[in-house]
């Protein structure tokens, strides 16, 4: 029986709830527009400044000195090989330590100091990981190398691999697990044929998480693999990357390495975006 | 405890079987002999051990650490839980089918193929007639003899289980454990998977873990009752569901169960 007095305190409640809901809608919507709006004028300065200094020499031709012609050819390659390297020793490395803590003992002593490891890994400061590939092996070496980079690189990557890896194999129902053991399937059977293999996509999502985040990374470059002005394939010299020229060129006088230096932002931008875009069409594809 | 005799061939004879989760003793001096080709049902209610003890016959419970059995499991006269034999060749002779239908990540062709390659080395056309086989048998075939490359999780609830069910039977087994394999399912695929129980058994032993009695009594040949980790009433469906030995078997069964 709904008496009137019940009804008027329904309406009350009622009503106070909307004004909650309406307050608390209009912070989330007014803190999306303010992460919004400067995501969408980072884009557009970048697009604007990066565009007018986009030519097609841009691409083929060497960074010039201040004040002549050229281009960020041997910056490109030289992030693209620095990145393509470190993700390929470094994925490896990620994925099986993260197969070792998901699958083997992941209650283990072992797996515990390593989970704790790990963490700091993934949160030390890049420039920390820079100094130390520093110590270790251009300072041995007596030479700043593309070598060293990759190693400061990579040592970015395999955290952010054995975290993802661990996460996507833990989402794994452990149903799916029994039901192939059941059939009689040894342990190294298992976990690359089912585990993996079910954990796949979420897997290669967090390798390009990793790779878009060392394409950009200044600090560990600076101290290892420096830069170059020409063009090397050697991994024993100095190599140019982007993000290095871009510190370089921005910070400069020369109207002419500032206009690079954003085309090279523009280039960086485009990139980590198309990787952020091939995870989530990847993660959406999963049935 | 009264056992009725059991004049079929014996096919698992469980002896004095303890089973402990940790420190929780689940099971408590289990004895029972599950006949061949024949189909056993597990009933009792949740928390009983039905289905810890049918995770015994396939030594699934030593993916983990804590858990323990003690006693004998003879299969064909041999204790499995003791024997040299490789954990693999004994879930090749007993096979299991769980509650949750789980597809593994590939194509329905390959679900059935892979347990077979696990164990044989098949020509690409005897595998096709193996696969063919064994979605036939397992009532699958004329559902998904055109899209067998597709993925194995595009299939329904009722489906998948069917698929998992062949999988099951593609490697052969002599024993197929079932655990509550229709609970995910709807009336229809349960009716399906139920008349692939009863033909099952003409070739396979056969033991199903179910919460459903009128499963039990409309697919087993024999009866299991089950409380808290002990045995309470072992005979044949008919004689368990029309005039049990016990009150509480009869209670449980009438659903008068406390």
């Amino acid at each position: 029986m709904i008496t009137p007095e019940l009804q008027a305190m329904r309406a009350g409640m009622f009503a106070k709830r909307n004004r909650i809901n309406m307050l608390a809608t209009g912070l989330a919507l007014s803190a999306m527009a303010f992460g919004l709006f400067w995501l969408a004028w980072i884009l557009w300065e970048t697009i604007r400044l990066g565009l007018s200094g986009l030519t097609f020499a841009t691409l083929t031709q060497m960074t010039p000195g201040p004040n002549e012609d050229g281009g960020l050819a041997n910056a490109i390659y030289g992030s693209f090989v620095m990145v393509m390297l470190s993700t390929f020793v470094g994925t490896p490395i990620g994925v099986m330590a993260g197969i070792y803590l998901a699958e083997f003992e992941p209650k283990g002593w072992l797996a515990s100091v390593t989970r704790f490891v790990n963490d700091i890994l993934l949160s030390a400061p890049s420039i920390v990981i820079g100094l130390f590939v520093y110590a270790v092996v251009v300072s041995p070496m007596k030479s700043f190398s593309a070598l060293a980079g990759v190693i400061a690189l990579a040592l970015i990557v395999i955290p952010v691999v054995i975290r993802t890896t661990e996460n996507m194999l833990q989402l794994v129902p452990p149903g799916l697990r029994e039901a192939a053991y059941a059939l009689g399937a040894p342990k190294w059977k298992v976990i690359l044929s089912i585990t993996l293999k079910a954990a796949r996509t979420g897997v290669i999502t967090g390798i390009l998480l990793a790779v878009a985040r060392i394409a950009g990374e200044t600090a560990p470059l600076l101290f290892t693999a420096l830069s170059n002005q020409f063009w090397t394939s050697s991994l024993n010299q100095p190599m140019a990357s982007l993000p290095v020229t871009i510190f370089k060129f921005a910070m400069s006088p020369y109207e002419n390495w500032q206009k690079l230096a954003w085309a090279g932002v523009f280039l960086i931008t485009l990139a980590v975006l198309a990787l952020n875009v091939a995870a989530r069409v990847l993660t959406r594809s999963k049935h | 405890m009264p056992v009725t005799p059991v004049v079929e061939k014996t096919k698992i004879a469980v002896k004095d079987l303890n089973f402990f989760y940790g420190k929780f003793h689940a099971l408590k001096g289990i004895n029972l002999e599950i006949p061949e080709n024949k189909v056993t049902a597990f009933i009792g209610p949740s928390g009983c051990g039905k289905s810890t003890l049918l995770r015994v016959f396939n030594r699934m419970f030593e993916l983990y650490p804590e858990q323990r059995a003690e006693g004998q499991i003879l299969l064909d006269g041999e204790n499995l839980l003791t024997s040299k034999e490789d954990v693999a060749l004994l879930r090749a002779k007993v096979g299991m089918v769980f509650q949750k239908p789980t597809p593994f990540p590939m194509s329905i062709y390959d679900n059935i193929a892979f347990g077979v390659k696990l164990f044989e080395k098949l020509n690409a056309t005897d595998m096709e007639e193996r696969v063919e086989w064994a979605l036939r048998k397992s009532a699958l075939w004329g559902e998904v003899k055109d899209k067998l490359h597709q993925s194995g999780s595009s299939l329904s609830g009722g489906q998948q289980q069917r698929l998992c069910i062949a999988r099951g039977i593609a490697i052969k087994p002599e024993v197929l454990l079932l655990d509550e394999p229709c609970s995910a399912l709807d009336p229809i695929s349960t009716a399906k998977v139920e008349e692939l129980i009863v033909e099952l058994k003409a070739d396979y032993t056969v033991v199903i873990v179910t919460h459903n009695m009128q499963q039990a009594a409309r697919c087993s040949d024999y009866t299991a009752y089950m409380y808290l980790g002990d045995l309470m009433e072992f005979g044949s469906t008919e004689q368990m569901f029309f005039k049990p030995t016990r009150k509480e078997t009869e209670d449980y069964i009438t659903g008068r169960f406390g």
